[in-house]
């Protein structure tokens, strides 16, 4: 057991995937030499070689599409995409082809690619360093999306990642890359991918949330015991896409209340799924409607407001207080 | 021989670059490309220079010619199938059969082929079945993956989208240290794309065993080969990403046979890629959808029926003293036939099944998407579809 960030349990999970398989390879921007630009894959490559972990040219798209190809001839590449924003001249691979191929081939060709990239704010970078799209990836057939929370389930949901045989959406919530430590086991672990986990049982409402944006509800549920006596039941999703409908509708359905916080962009994110499949399954034990807490329908601003673009503990105090009181 | 030769002029075309570093840079006239020469051993009317005739076997050659006729067949009864209305939009590759089967005469099952749209004289010689290639532009969905012991990937409908995961393929054999390659089939079109032109420099770069074929039929739909660059010569795309390119007659199919085995030696070498730009020419339509007067003059079209490859071909082996007029006549009635029984198997095929378009978007298939294929299952049994 050691007390790791969240970045050094990715890094953690890539070596000893990369030790179990010799399969698994790594192709990125600055990812070799340099250990990538959040360090990352720090001495990855010194460990196991430049043919494994390797140093490409600046052209996401060109990494994407022949890290496809690798995964048809039966390799396992992990791509790093430098920021999130960046993956947007890969969608054209991961789209046409990285989605795709598999059920274009009626299965004959697996395409068992990670694609990790860092994605969300609060790091007061430029324009393009803060995206949260996560929808689009959600939308996409084909793909799947993680989206870990804490060093311990990064590690564990990206093992699990690169051993499975579906093309995934690796989000890391950069916000949280250093923000705290704590206890990985040193054995590998796995945890499964497609299921949310309760963080914390609670039954007045059910708080649903993922990646960066778990810190602020955590501390909202916490003040929310503290000082109102309010008993959140707080959810981490962990998985995007395919959802958890099953443990979400459950929490629901005994709550009868339901917030979602996200930064990713309201209009057809994440939340407005999550409220349509509650809307079909749990309709009847609703007794409010269900908040969505998001960033808002603009480009992530630069960063001197980006603060108040962000989510925070105290919004959502307020709206799950809204919502509790709601007639 | 002949592409070595192709090597040294290109060395000299790369000493007349001048350094933009040079203050007379900017007022020096463009690069005379002009003598980047177009290797052609077969002339159109069929006489073979000599000094580059390869030393393939008489039973290669016929085999080569019999492919040819075949792709010819074969497009000739899939527009016929398009115009009865029993095949979905079909696109014709007559005039091509040279560069597209040529291209393909040096692969091992062990190599991989990535083709375009127009390949399917190539994607027969690979083992793909002419009733598998009539399910695919049917519409059936079981007509897309390559058979089961064929190393290929399906073609991409988005143009150019095919390039980069087939050097990835090459990246890959590398990885696990294979003596094989890859072979990419794209069009004048795609060398548009910027994905193609990462291709190049990932190939260039990792020095995969890649073999680009710029199949250059002068047209990508309505647009002239000539506006899809600043400079026509697509081989200098290679060049300018440090990959050894050539320019071969993409209708002359000993030059097409010629070029593609050295790049494919060169390939399993460890030399790395190789860019063929094979000019040729698209006698018929983009696809059946499509109207070519509207947009280019005939004449231009006449001009290359006297470049056809397959009589080319016909009279070189004719003169080589294996093939005459009636094994001619032999070789495309056979290949009428089998085409014939190609369409009567695919006739007698089953009809599309409409409950497995769910089954192979993921390993296995995810709650939600369950659900939504009993949603779509109860639709079909409303329509009666499943009964």
């Amino acid at each position: 057991m050691s007390k790791l960030t969240m970045v050094e349990a990715v890094n953690l999970a890539l070596s000893q995937e990369m030790e179990r398989d010799e399969n698994v390879c790594m192709l990125g921007e600055d990812i070799g030499v340099n250990g990538g630009v959040f360090r990352a894959t720090k001495d990855l490559q010194k460990k196991y070689g430049d043919d494994r972990v390797m140093d490409t040219q600046l052209a996401e798209c060109g990494i994407v599409g022949t890290a496809i190809g690798m995964a048809v001839y039966g390799i396992r590449p992990v791509v790093e995409i430098q920021f999130s924003g960046f993956t947007m001249q890969a969608f054209d691979q991961i789209e046409q082809n990285m989605a795709r191929l598999r059920n274009r081939t009626r299965g004959k060709y697996n395409i068992p690619i990670v694609l990790r990239t860092p994605f969300g704010g609060g790091i007061r970078a430029v324009e393009h360093h803060s995206e949260s799209r996560e929808a689009y990836w959600a939308h996409t057939p084909g793909l799947k999306v993680v989206i870990p929370s804490s060093p311990r389930n990064a590690r564990a949901l990206l093992a699990a990642s690169i051993r499975e045989d579906d093309p995934i959406i690796f989000y890391e919530p950069k916000a949280l890359y250093r923000a705290f430590r704590e206890d990985v086991p040193d054995e590998p672990e796995i945890m499964e991918i497609g299921k949310a986990e309760i963080v914390r049982g609670g039954k007045d409402i059910t708080l649903i949330s993922y990646g960066a944006m778990m810190r602020p509800c955590k501390e909202a549920v916490n003040d929310l015991a503290d000082d109102h006596g309010i008993d959140v039941e707080l959810i981490d999703l962990l998985t995007i896409s395919p959802m958890d409908t099953d443990t979400l509708a459950a929490s629901v359905q005994k709550t009868g209340r339901c917030i979602i916080v996200h930064e990713g962009q309201r209009t057809c994110g994440v939340a407005s799924e999550i409220i349509a499949r509650l809307n079909e399954v749990v309709f009847e034990f609703l007794e409010a409607p269900i908040k969505r807490i998001t960033g808002f329908d603009i480009p992530f601003p630069y960063f001197q407001v980006e603060e108040h673009f962000l989510p925070e503990s105290e919004e959502i105090i307020l709206a799950i207080k809204d919502t509790i009181d709601w007639k | 021989m002949a592409f070595q030769e192709h090597e040294k002029n290109k060395t000299t075309s790369s000493e007349e670059v001048v350094s933009p570093n040079t203050p007379s840079a900017m007022h020096t006239s463009p690069i005379d490309l002009g003598h980047i020469e177009v290797l052609q051993i077969l002339n159109e009317h069929g006489e073979v220079d000599g000094g580059l005739e390869p030393d393939f076997s008489d039973e290669k050659l016929l085999g080569v010619y019999r492919s040819m006729v075949l792709a010819r067949a074969f497009d000739k009864r899939m527009m016929t199938m398009q115009r009865q209305g029993r095949m979905g939009t079909f696109a014709p590759n007559i005039g091509q059969e040279a560069c597209i089967v040529g291209q393909v005469t040096s692969l091992t099952k062990d190599d991989w082929f990535s083709p375009s749209y127009r390949s399917f004289g190539a994607q027969i010689m690979r083992g793909w079945s002419m009733e598998h290639l009539m399910r695919l532009w049917a519409g059936f969905h079981d007509g897309f993956p390559p058979p089961k012991d064929v190393n290929d990937l399906p073609f991409s409908i988005v143009i150019g989208s095919h390039v980069l995961p087939a050097v990835g393929i090459g990246m890959g054999m590398n990885y696990k240290k294979k003596k094989d390659c890859v072979l990419v089939n794209y069009g004048d079109g795609a060398s548009s794309q910027g994905a193609v032109s990462e291709a190049l420099n990932f190939a260039a770069v990792y020095k995969a065993p890649v073999v680009f074929i710029c199949e250059n039929n002068g047209w990508a739909i309505s647009t002239p080969a000539k506006k899809q660059s600043g400079n026509e010569i697509i081989a200098t795309h290679g060049i300018a990403h440090g990959i050894p390119s050539i320019r071969v007659d993409g209708n002359d199919i000993l030059a097409m046979m010629c070029a593609t085995k050295e790049a494919t030696d060169r390939a399993r070498n460890g030399d790395g890629p190789t860019l063929v730009e094979a000019i040729t020419y698209r006698m018929s339509l983009h696809t059946t959808a499509d109207d070519p007067t509207v947009y280019r003059n005939e004449d231009e079209v006449k001009a290359w029926e006297s470049r056809c490859p397959i009589k080319r071909f016909e009279t070189y082996l004719t003169n080589k003293g294996i093939l005459d007029a009636d094994s001619i006549e032999e070789t495309v009635a056979s290949c009428d036939e089998k085409v014939i029984q190609a369409r009567d198997v695919f006739y007698a095929m089953p009809p599309a099944d409409p409950t497995e378009i769910f089954d192979h978007i993921y390993n296995s298939i995810p709650e939600e998407l369950q659900k939504q294929k009993e949603e779509y299952l109860k639709r079909l049994h409303q329509k009666g579809v499943d009964e």
